[in-house]
């Protein structure tokens, strides 16, 4: 934790209330998003119990499992739950703009134009934690190979289509989900962690409804109060008043109330197969029982989702969201056209060559999300400043001076920044100005740290002409802020084809026997 | 009786002493609660911890006193995750333990050997521990000397009973399958979580890991090995345990069994170190009040009757080091944290805050120090008055200087005015 | 009695011999059918760098080319000056970014070449550059050979970017330094035998299990009273000893004891090679003034008093250039400099010999005479894995010729007592022949499952055991 992060919490506990850890929202948030609280069964992390989804906070749908050991209840599951869920994501999938870009030949080296197509919107899954997010990625896994009745070989239990294409997205949102900056599946818990401290520990924060009360805790109540009694707070039958998040439910809901409605559940069952008179009514009731008290356990965090999305409405968007938010098009878009272009589903476990790229993309996104929060928050800029990364100060001397070892002379002016704050500003350093009309690049040639004055020299960003373009650099008396750091991720070194993979790691992965064929014993 | 049990016998019977009694005395009437494998693990996630040593060591029921605190530990296991518990080892351990031995012989770099012959001896498995465990070493010296005149020969010791020494009395630990082969032993360790396209979730294996390695103290202990034995060169004397255990898991989303080994070198010496932390206990003991109990006084009903505050009290004399990571591995966590709370120490939001705070130690102190007031400067010496790196002389402190620092970053990033003068 | 008497272990320079010959052979000459990896590994001061000029001149001698992988710009330059000094029959290529200029010790020689266009460089015999730059690379011929120098510190995917570039490798690095890492999230590879962010060389061992690794068995850096305690400590599956023995290296202070703590722990460090300075219990921030107060007293000491190294080199003043200060975070080595500058002591290496103020992570594969460590653990207030970890303080206590001062809190043996364990464990793929398969199956691959990246003895057990050997050297300051 940062040292301003724990100075936020501190006085969180002072204040008994949430702090601010940010003065603007730092993750795109749509307008109409899909939230979505799963249920998973007791020590079955991928075995579903239950989902409660949709896009308007009034009206909820629910999809349960009413038997979760039964294979067919939970197939009728999953394909509710992607009757539901499929629709939502390809609304966004006919609108789309056209983006030109050019590509090399690869034989003859000419470039071509291309056009591509962009979608205009995309979706977004909003879950109360990392938990669930999880658990829709072992919903994804445990889906995305079933066989169909299309397929050559269905195999015994075939499920429809949809399922297998449910477990396709569910895989690429919570795979996109680890791309930092990304938006298009998120934690609610993270989101408000991100943007406001509580005075408790990270930990705790997991907990929704606990960190939640830290927000508007009842009057009388200080957040931790408040946020004890969402823990662990019980009514007299024993339930907790205020359930769990999940996926996991409340070990004695599944003891007391859950496993007995499950075994009501059962006998009704078994008395409809013995064909039992009034045992339609019988079942309906028993499966009408479970989602009632599924429903309990589930719409209080339900709710809680809904308010911590107005509680992150109410912040003014982050100058970058767009960008990135743009990168969730691409991402959502290239997934639709891979479903479209009939690709496989994607493999168990990525191969080499897939796993670097990978990792390459989310260093290049941590590094733009960094620089991005920076420059859009003056909270996260400080940060940065506390860590010696940046320095904030006000523009003392603006000095003309010139590089004339060139056939013309080149303005390099030197300007004086007055600043209270420690960078690590090596003399000869590169430094980058923050939120100036261009991009701008100096070198660090005098630090006084006593007296708080820094001197660079100008290099760049100040047009072509031999003195600097009028505006294009600060004036004595004006705020500006330098980084050490650089305002863009470097580029990725390229990787070989997966086809390409050298001997130092096992050859092509297409030498090695694929298991994807293999039958699940789940599911 | 074996050599190695005689000689265990004997080092207990010197050293279930006084300390043994002050333990018990603590404990009041309750029964002992025994330390098994698990708790004897989770000693070690937080060794600093006075309060829990005291409380573990003395076999006091820590979550029956969370629950008269008026704080109950959260836990609990879902009949759900049991029942799937008990179904995979039952299908493990059926026809003769087809499904494990055939992860096992992989393993251990046998190949499938159709003239191997299995035993499985009885093990008393209704009898006491005490019985359970002479039985099992018994049939384990037994199980050593006929797998050296047979390789052919494997042994299961199904749910073994083991005796390991903690705090010179006997715990008893009962491993899900000791399996002999070839003169050694090795550690089976059966989880119902999943091992899905072969990583698992590395908390709970890790948590299995330490289980595990704590049955593997107990048969070094058997086999006569007291030193910390680390050298995969020199495997011990016949009998002694593999330092790799096998971890046996349900593969992906099934109930098709997947063995792993684990190599519990590094576990093995952070439990040597949590017992003979334990076996230090009588320190901890010695700064107690005389007359301390932690009895819950129950009545005849089992309803504790002990009077809040005095049990309180009693907890109190013995420090507790709390970090939000006891919430998930202490029953007293709740009751320390609110104790936390109530102290206002900065260990409430993470004990890794404290790095940045160097003496600072409670929030009102660190506010205080951001706000500038007059909080009572550190005790300097008259070498850190000379030292160069602190360049502001009016700042007495390093921890306090970066954070007046960070408080004025704060207070200038969310009032959106520059700290240099100019607005931004 | 001579039946009795156990053969005479080789002498340390034979020992290095032997293992450097086979090495050679196995790089320039393979066997038919052999690995086309061989991989080195290296305890710290065994020659690493020597070995690699070795190779690269009997490969050029045989006939070949090859291209040299290293992974700093300074660590390329280091090369590249040795290559061009030892080899002068070499014609050697300094591949460079258009940003990073080479250094100059590394233009220096006729024979070296420098550009940032890998065309002008082909023809040389040997071409060299970081693994960074070498990842650009495109549209050449495959060379028949490469080294792949600090193996250990290159990450799996940057071998991956690199392999297509060469035929066979000869990997070399010191297992027990830091490894590499990243700042995001790898879970979903950690257990992967390529999972991108482990070391270069778990992937190559992973997907090559005939290769087995060599080592160097002796450091020539480490005096004989530091290599039995780091080989211990970091090392206790593959041991090394000195290539010197007690009484070879001697530091001389020129000057008697002003009888403070300071000169006292200089005394106890001359004499035997190791002195901890322990300052009074407390819980600090990062940058302790008192205890980089007291590292830059020592540093002054040391150059006050004159000493003297005496060693199979010779006899040479401890001047600035010949001692290193390490340290774990940025700010205290920043905090030390400054406090070095105040009281006059030379840090800035442009403007001539300098102190060495660095974190272990730049100090890795450098060599002085004498040490001035802070302990990563000095006045914190509880471990991390950061602090914890293994490589780093192999790293600052492996670094010098003669003898290396420890600077620490008091306390830390209790820190350490109370530090929790309850390390996550990680389960992957393992592809190897167990032992004693062979004849079984014919030395076909088996792919295991069992606990990958555990590190034993752990950073708590080296932390743990160097203390213990410290506290035996123990001056206490106030």
């Amino acid at each position: 934790m940062s040292l301003l992060t724990t100075l936020a919490r501190l006085e969180a506990i002072r204040s008994g209330r949430a702090e601010p850890l940010a003065t603007v929202l730092h993750r795109h948030l749509a307008d109409r998003p899909m939230v979505l609280v799963p249920l998973a069964t007791a020590a079955e992390d991928g075995a579903p119990l239950a989902v409660l989804l949709g896009t308007d906070r009034a009206e909820p749908r629910l999809h349960i499992v009413p038997q979760p050991l039964n294979r067919e209840r939970r197939a009728e599951f999953l394909a509710a739950l992607a009757d539901d869920l499929l629709p939502y994501l390809d609304s966004f999938a006919a609108a789309v703009e056209l983006i030109e870009g050019s590509e090399k030949e690869p034989a003859t080296g000419e470039k071509t134009v291309t056009t591509r197509e962009l979608c205009l919107d995309a979706p977004q899954l909003i879950v109360p934690n990392v938990g669930s997010v999880r658990h829709l990625a072992l919903l994804g896994r445990a889906t995305r190979f079933r066989r169909t009745a299309e397929d050559p070989d269905p195999g015994p239990y075939p499920a429809p289509t949809r399922v297998p294409l449910l477990g396709r997205w569910l895989t690429h949102l919570t795979e996109r989900a680890q791309v930092p900056g990304s938006s298009l599946l998120l934690p609610m818990t993270g989101l408000l962690a991100r943007h406001w401290a509580t005075g408790q520990s990270l930990l705790e924060d997991q907990h929704l409804a606990a960190q939640l009360a830290w927000h508007h805790p009842p009057a009388g109540l200080t957040g931790a109060e408040a946020a004890e009694l969402a823990e662990t707070a019980r009514g007299t039958d024993g339930r907790l008043l205020h359930p769990p998040a999940g996926p996991a439910t409340d070990p004695r809901f599944d003891e007391k109330l859950l496993a007995p409605a499950i075994a009501r559940f059962d006998a009704a069952q078994a008395a409809a197969r013995q064909g039992r008179p009034d045992a339609a009514v019988d079942l309906a009731a028993a499966v009408g029982e479970l989602r009632h008290l599924l429903l309990e356990v589930l719409l209080p965090t339900w709710t809680d989702v809904w308010r911590g999305l107005d509680l992150l409405r109410a912040l003014p968007p982050g100058g970058h969201l767009a960008e990135r938010w743009e990168s969730d098009r691409w991402s959502y878009t290239g997934h639709r056209d891979r479903l479209a272009a009939g690709e496989p589903p994607q493999p168990r476990v990525d191969d080499a060559v897939t796993a670097a790229r990978k990792l390459a993309q989310r260093e290049r996104e941590q590094v733009r999300v960094g620089v991005q929060e920076a420059l859009d928050d003056p909270l996260a800029m400080a940060e940065r400043r506390l860590a010696g990364e940046a320095f904030s100060g006000v523009v003392t001397e603006l000095e003309p001076a010139y590089d004339t070892s060139g056939r013309t002379p080149k303005p390099r002016p030197l300007l004086t920044v007055h600043t209270t704050d420690r960078p690590h500003a090596d003399l000869g350093r590169e430094v980058h100005r923050a939120s100036g009309p261009a991009a701008q690049k100096a070198e660090v040639v005098a630090f006084d740290a006593a007296a708080g004055l820094i001197t660079v020299r100008v290099v760049n960003g100040m047009g072509r002409k031999k003195e600097p373009e009028a505006g294009s650099l600060p004036q004595p008396g004006e705020p500006v802020t330098f980084t050490l750091f650089e305002l863009a991720p470097r580029q990725s070194a390229p990787l070989p084809e997966p086809d390409d993979t050298p001997w130092t790691h096992g050859g092509p992965p297409s030498a090695a026997p694929r298991s994807a064929s293999v039958s699940e014993e789940w599911a | 009786m074996s050599v190695a049990d005689a000689r265990l016998a004997s080092t207990m019977n010197v050293s279930l002493t006084d300390q043994a009694r002050r333990l018990a005395a603590l404990r009041g009437g309750a029964e002992q609660r025994g330390l098994d494998a698990r708790a004897l693990a989770a000693l070690a996630a937080n060794p600093g911890c006075r309060r829990r040593a005291v409380l573990d060591a003395a076999g006091v029921d820590k979550g029956a006193v969370a629950g008269r605190l008026g704080r109950p530990a959260p836990f609990g296991r879902s009949p759900f995750a049991i029942a799937r518990g008990t179904a995979f080892e039952a299908r493990l351990k059926a026809d003769d333990c087809a499904a494990l031995l055939e992860p096992l012989r992989r393993h251990l770099g046998l190949p499938p050997g159709d003239g191997d012959r299995l035993d499985t001896p009885d093990l008393l498995p209704r009898s006491g521990p005490a019985v359970r465990a002479a039985r099992t070493s018994e049939a384990l010296a037994e199980a050593v000397a006929a797998s050296l005149a047979d390789p052919a020969l494997w042994t299961l010791l199904d749910h073994p009973m083991l005796r390991l020494t903690v705090a010179g009395a006997p715990a008893y630990l009962e491993p899900d399958a000791v399996l002999v082969h070839g003169g050694r032993c090795t550690v089976v360790e059966i989880k119902s979580f999943p091992v899905l396209d072969g990583s698992a979730d590395p908390a709970k294996v890790g948590a299995a890991a330490r289980q595990a390695a704590v049955y593997v103290l107990a048969l070094q202990e058997a086999a006569g090995l007291d030193g910390p034995s680390g050298s995969p060169q020199d495997p011990g004397p016949p009998g002694s345990p593999e330092l790799t255990v096998l971890l046996v898991c349900p593969q992906d989303f099934g109930q098709r069994p997947v063995a792993a080994a684990i190599d519990v070198r590094r576990e093995l010496a952070t439990t040597r170190r949590a017992l003979a932390r334990l076996t230090r206990i009588e320190e901890l003991l010695d700064a107690l009040p005389p007359g301390t109990s932690f009895d819950l006084a129950p009545d005849p009903a089992g309803q504790p009757t002990r009077p809040v505050a005095e049990l309180t009290a009693a907890v109190d004399e013995v420090p507790a080091v709390y970090g939000p990571e006891c919430l998930s591995a202490c029953e007293l966590g709740f009751h320390c944290r609110a104790q936390a709370r109530a102290a206002g120490s900065v260990e409430q939001i993470g004990r890794g805050v404290r790095a940045d705070l160097g003496d600072l130690r409670t929030v009102a102190a660190v506010l205080t120090a951001c706000a500038g007031g007059g909080i009572p400067a550190a005790p300097r010496d008259p070498a850190a008055a000379e030292d160069p790196a602190t360049e502001d002389p009016a700042v007495e402190d390093p921890a306090t200087a970066r954070l007046r620092y960070a408080a004025a970053l704060r207070a200038e990033a969310l009032s959106g005015v520059a700290l240099s003068g100019a607005s931004g | 009695m001579s039946l009795l008497t156990p053969p005479t272990p080789p002498s340390p320079a034979a020992a290095a011999d032997a293992a450097v010959a086979a090495i050679l052979a196995a790089t320039v000459h393979p066997a038919p059918g052999a690995p086309r990896g061989v991989v080195v590994d290296s305890p710290p001061g065994a020659g690493k760098s020597t070995l690699v000029v070795k190779a690269a001149r009997e490969l050029v001698a045989a006939g070949e080319r090859l291209m040299i992988v290293a992974q700093t710009n300074s660590q390329v330059d280091d090369l590249v000056d040795r290559l061009a000094a030892k080899g002068t029959e070499l014609t050697v290529g300094r591949l460079h970014s258009g940003e990073a200029r080479p250094a100059a010790e590394a233009l220096r020689h006729p024979n070296v070449t420098a550009s940032s266009k890998p065309a002008d460089l082909l023809e040389l015999d040997v071409v060299v550059s970081t693994a960074a730059k070498w990842q650009w690379v495109k549209d050449v011929e495959p060379w028949r050979h490469a080294i792949v120098d600090e193996a250990y510190q290159m990450r799996s995917d940057a071998l991956l970017a690199v392999a297509r570039l060469f035929e066979r490798a000869l990997f070399v690095g010191d297992p027990g330094q830091l490894d590499p890492f990243t700042v995001v999230g790898t879970e979903q590879w950690s257990g992967l035998s390529y999972d991108p962010s482990s070391s270069a060389v778990v992937t190559l061992l992973a997907h090559n299990p005939a290769i087995e690794p060599h080592r160097l068995p002796v450091s020539w850096r480490l005096p004989a009273s530091a290599a039995p305690l780091i080989s211990e400590a970091f090392y206790p599956f593959t041991p090394f000893r000195a290539g010197t023995g007690p009484g070879d290296r001697l530091l001389l202070p020129g000057t008697r004891s002003d009888g403070s703590a300071v000169d006292a722990t200089i005394d106890e460090a001359a004499e035997y090679g190791w002195a901890l300075l322990e300052l009074p219990a407390r819980h600090t921030v990062r940058t302790d003034p008192q205890a980089v107060a007291a590292v830059a007293a020592l540093v002054r000491r040391l150059l006050d008093r004159g000493l003297v190294a005496s060693s199979e080199q010779g006899r040479v003043p401890l001047t600035a250039g010949r001692i290193a200060v390490g340290t774990a975070h940025r700010d205290q080595a920043a905090a030390v400099r400054a406090a070095l500058g105040a009281l006059g002591v030379p840090v800035d290496p442009v403007a001539g010999p300098a102190v060495s103020v660095d974190t272990a992570n730049r100090l890795q594969g450098r060599e002085y005479d004498m040490t001035v460590v802070l302990h990563p653990l000095s006045g914190r207030p509880d471990a991390t894995a950061f602090h914890l970890e293994t490589g780093r303080l192999c790293v600052l206590a492996s670094r010098h010729r003669h003898a290396c001062i420890v600077v620490a809190r008091a306390g830390i043996p209790e820190l350490l007592d109370e530090h929790p364990a309850g390390d996550p464990v990680q389960l992957g793929s393992a592809m190897r022949i167990p032992a004693g398969w062979e004849e079984k199956i014919g030395g076909q691959v088996i792919g295991l499952l069992e606990r990958v990246g555990a590190q034993f003895p752990d950073g708590w057990e080296a932390n743990y055991r160097v203390l213990q050997h410290l506290a035996e050297h123990r001056v206490r300051g106030s």
